[in-house]
């Protein structure tokens, strides 16, 4: 490694040499946050913490905290900046419950989330003092009326001179700061300094060597200054895996995921908080003779993906809810036509422009029954970020094979959220087949029903012989308009019956916990890893509680009624609104219920309650824990 | 050989295609409707073209002129209201091999398809566009258009309409990328045919206004350009639209135009009487978006799963040996 003038000597010995003298605490599990300001750097900190714990073995959940505003001004109370990080013993499958330790470059992003709620009470905070010394009498009033706020609620809150101390290896201490907060991190988890060495390497692997050094530089200052300073350290068990594992967040993976099943053409709109899945899919996508198509409008994006599609290349369109309202319309032709198509829509918070960055699961009603008239088509939902990948090489087969519509739903808090899963293995039956270009038997019609799936096979444009304009008016076999009325319900059953061929595929999904109980939670998509933990505490308590996750919401798979027979109570958990029946004016009458409880009910005749949450971030299984008791006991 | 070579021959032979090739039912449009021209002219494109019926593909929106493509026996597409265009770019983008042709009437074009208008002349990617402009809802019955003239009384407008018209030809001149832009009207069956000639084998968008007439709804509207020939003015140039002898005889009223002078094109565009009638504009030299997205890439499974295996690599986590 060649040096740059900055390191100090006494830095790297010192980091290569962890006192001894500390007493190392064993916990199963640790959040931990790093904010600052943005463009301070957490988010590069909390990513590289994240890849370093993973490298080690260790289960790891790292979720961005992203603000409202795309520059918020400095030292602002909604303006943090940065990640929340998961560390565990075992694999974590969702962000857990209130932060244990955070790392704050300023009092004001801090409180801005001690105030959301997301400190544990007694939390650690290890605090950039340098606001102590400010010129400027506003920010050392705030600074000193912020800490003995936190004091007195009983935080434990460490002041660090972080900046001072980065200066005294590198120049400007403001953008290396978080490097230094990696390097106390290190310490205070027990993590290998080495593979830190290694991240920042590969972190800057576009940046100069002095950069890299620098960095490199600070880390140990970190980790220097932490052993010699914090009287705490903490080692969470480890288990390095035995397989390749990939390291992205949800939207990477769908990204993956459209490269993976051969599709070639995705055509977007930007719409957050989907935008980083077409952006990265812009930059790799050409690699395997792939196009990102950015359309005028989220409109002209799926008529685009409709064209291809019906040229024989079955295209994605990616989109989050305002998108998929303009969407509609054009879907209803697809389903109409019968012509395959993938959609995902990455949910955000709603209705309109709603809350851009954060997590609902507002959309499942409108994906199903949205498009006017009946217009069935197929809705899965990924519940994890592997899930992501998987779903979209399932709806493209889904949607080629039974030239139907697959909306993919994941939402704003898989899209970002950062976990290892075991690295997929290619299958070639992923990918779409070459298109059909044979010529057609005499006699075949363009909707050649089968009486019992309702499916069809497909012309393609370039067949010979199998010349015919399809529309998105009632048509017959043939593709002719036509206003029959067998005719038309001809066509709906046909376009219906596929929905059922399909459900006949499915399989029953499996129980997690005890095949009957108490009590049985329903959910879907992201909240999978927190119901299930809640599951798990909840059970070694004693109590008699299960869940089910459901990745089909149309088709429904089988099996659904017997399981929840089995239970004395069910009832869903989700992200998206319900009637508080607490309210004065809600009773049975009125109450309007979550959209999976609504859905099963009417389905399955069955009396199901819902619990939801609609506050922008995910539930936490600890929240679930409580309503758990709260349902069971009350 | 002498039998190889007679086989070739028969399958010329039978490859050859009539008009009949072309034609699919019986167009429902009223009697005397200008569609019924454009479709003659475009079935007689494709004979003389010789396009492989398989290999094309008409799309439309909705409208009386999106009934278009049930008509031809070649690959249709009739869609929805207003988004012809971003279907056929996809069609288009998918499939490089295919002819594709787009009928869109002044609502679905003008009004609703809009933004798709302006954004397709800046793609400018390869497909003919006509644009059958009857300055009228048709389908609906008789509502304005943002073509019809002001002062055109309608079912939504029964004082007469509010606004100036729109000028599609000038619209379309002033996006970036413009390539190719002509115009007909359905009532001079020759030049029709000339100018979707010239459409047709130009290399990227090219949008034909024509001037359609309906005379369900506005059965008197063109009349006066109709008898006086004075009032249609003939663009010709050796590069352009060249006029037979008989026609010239009877239209006088004539432009020596040079289609690369988009200038004077403009000029041209704007004038609404005399009514402008050949190729205002066209530059090959357009880069079509589907070129300049185009990868050379053969998709084999192979080469999709080494690009994905690469991906991978950059975010695997090795397990330590
Ligand atoms: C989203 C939507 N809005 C409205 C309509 C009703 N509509 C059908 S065709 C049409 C206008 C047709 O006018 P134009 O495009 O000029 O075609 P023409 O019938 O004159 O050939 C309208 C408003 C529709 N089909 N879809
Ligand atoms: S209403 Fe007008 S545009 Fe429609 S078919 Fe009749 S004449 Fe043609
Ligand atoms: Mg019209």
């Amino acid at each position: 490694m060649s040096q740059s003038e900055t390191v100090t000597p006494t830095a790297i010995a010192g980091a290569r040499r962890p006192r001894a003298n500390k007493t190392v605490t064993e916990i199963p599990q640790h959040v931990v946050e790093i904010i600052s300001d943005s463009g301070e750097g957490a988010q590069r900190c909390g990513q590289s913490l994240g890849a370093v714990a993973a490298r080690m073995g260790n289960g790891v959940w790292t979720v961005e905290i992203i603000p409202a505003e795309i520059r918020p001004p400095a030292r602002s109370v909604a303006g943090a900046s940065g990640n929340r990080i998961r560390l565990g013993a075992r694999k974590v499958t969702n962000g857990g419950d209130e932060t244990d330790l955070a790392v704050a470059f300023n009092e004001q992003v801090l409180l801005g989330r001690v105030r959301a709620g997301e400190l544990k009470p007694g939390a650690t905070i290890l605090l950039e003092s340098k606001w102590r010394d400010e010129t400027d009498p506003r920010i050392t009033s705030a600074y000193a009326e912020t800490f003995e706020q936190l004091e007195a609620a009983g935080y434990r809150v460490i002041e660090i001179a972080m900046e001072r101390e980065c200066k005294k290896v590198v120049p400007d201490a403001r953008k290396g700061k978080n490097m230094f907060a990696l390097g106390m991190l290190c310490s205070i988890y027990s993590l290998d300094v080495e593979l830190a060495e290694e991240q920042i390497g590969l972190t800057f692997r576009k940046k100069s060597r002095e950069i890299i050094d620098s960095n490199i530089a600070l880390l140990h200052a970190g980790y220097t200054w932490a052993e010699a300073h914090l009287d705490f350290k903490y080692q969470i068990p480890a288990a390095p895996a035995k397989e390749a594992q990939i390291v992205v967040n949800g939207n990477t993976a769908l990204a993956l995921g459209v490269l993976a099943s051969g599709m070639e053409i995705c055509a977007m709109y930007p719409i957050t908080p989907a935008t980083s899945a077409s952006h990265y899919l812009a930059d790799v996508f050409e690699k395997v003779g792939g196009v990102v198509h950015q359309a005028e409008d989220e409109i002209a994006a799926c008529a685009f993906a409709i064209g291809a599609s019906y040229a024989g290349k079955c295209t994605v369109t990616i989109t989050s809810g305002p998108g998929y309202s303009l969407k509609q319309e054009a879907i209803g032709l697809a389903v109409m036509a019968e012509i395959p198509l993938v959609v995902v829509n990455v949910q955000r918070g709603g209705p309109s422009t709603g809350q851009p960055t954060k997590v609902e699961q507002g959309d499942l009603l409108t994906t199903m029954f949205g498009s006017h008239g009946d217009a069935p088509k197929v809705v899965l939902a990924a519940s994890t970020v592997e899930d992501c990948f998987y779903s979209v090489i399932t709806a493209r087969k889904i949607a080629e094979t039974f030239n139907m519509v697959v909306v993919v739903l994941t939402d704003a808090s898989l899209a970002t959220a950062q976990t290892p899963f075991p690295r997929p293995v290619f299958n070639e039956a992923w990918v779409a087949p070459p298109v059909d270009q044979s010529p057609v038997p005499p006699g075949t019609r363009p909707y050649d029903w089968d009486p019992d799936t309702g499916i069809a096979r497909r012309v393609i444009p370039g067949q010979p012989g199998g010349m015919h304009t399809i529309t998105g008016l009632a048509h017959d076999r043939d593709s002719h308009v036509a206003y029959d009325p067998d005719i038309n319900e001809e066509g709906l059953r046909a376009r219906s019956l596929k929905l059922a061929a399909l459900q006949k595929t499915l399989k029953q999904p499996t129980v997690f916990g005890d095949e009957s109980g108490e009590l049985l939670l329903v959910g879907w998509g992201s909240t999978r890893g927190a119901i299930e933990e809640a599951v798990e505490r909840m059970r070694a308590e004693g109590r008699k509680v299960s869940s089910l996750h459901l990745r089909f919401l149309q088709p429904l798979p089988p099996g659904i009624n017997d399981i929840m027979n089995r239970f004395g109570k069910v009832m869903t958990i989700e992200t998206n609104w319900s009637d508080r029946p607490e309210d004065q004016i809600i009773d049975e009458h009125n109450r309007r219920y979550s959209a999976l409880a609504m859905l099963l009910r009417a389905r399955y005749l069955v009396d199901v309650d819902c619990w939801t949450q609609v506050r922008g971030a995910p539930i936490k299984p600890g929240t679930i824990c409580q309503v758990i008791r709260e349902r069971m006991d009350g | 050989m002498a039998t190889a070579a007679s086989h070739c021959l028969l399958r010329l032979y039978e490859e050859r295609h009539e008009l009949e090739d072309y034609q699919s039912g019986v167009p429902r449009w009223c009697t005397g409707c200008g569609d019924n021209a454009i479709l003659a002219a475009v079935q007689r494109l494709c004979r003389d073209e010789q396009l492989r019926p398989e290999k094309t593909v008409f799309i439309s929106g909705i409208g009386c002129s999106s009934r278009f493509p049930h008509y031809m026996k070649t690959y249709g597409f009739h869609g929805i209201h207003g988004r012809a265009l971003p279907v056929a770019e996809g069609v288009r983008m998918a499939r490089k091999d295919l002819h594709v042709f787009v009928n869109t009437g002044d609502g679905d074009c003008c009004s609703i398809g809009a933004a798709h208008w302006v954004h397709a002349i800046r793609y400018n990617m390869n497909m003919t566009v006509f644009l059958h402009d009857n300055q009228i809802y048709g389908l609906t019955k008789m509502q304005a258009s943002p073509t019809s003239p002001r002062g055109l009384r309608s079912n939504t407008t029964p004082r007469g309409s509010f606004l100036e018209a729109m000028q599609p030809l000038t619209v379309t001149l002033g996006v970036q990328n413009v390539s190719f832009v002509a115009q007909a009207v359905d009532w001079i069956p020759e030049l029709l045919y000339d100018i979707v000639s010239a459409a047709y084998r130009h290399r990227g968008f090219s949008f034909i206004r024509i001037v359609q007439r309906c005379p369900e709804w506005l059965p008197s509207l063109f009349e006066p350009w109709l008898h006086d020939p004075e009032r249609v003015r003939l663009l010709h140039h050796e590069d352009g639209i060249q006029v037979s002898p008989a026609l010239a005889r009877v239209y006088r009223n004539q432009e020596h135009h040079n289609p690369v002078d988009i200038d004077r094109a403009r000029e041209i565009a704007s004038c609404i009487d005399p009514i402008p009638v050949g190729i205002l504009y066209r530059n090959p030299q357009v880069p079509c978006y589907e070129d300049l997205r185009a990868t050379d890439h053969l998709r084999t499974t192979e080469f999709i799963k080494n690009g994905l295996e690469a991906e991978f690599d950059k975010f695997t986590v090795w397990p330590s040996a």
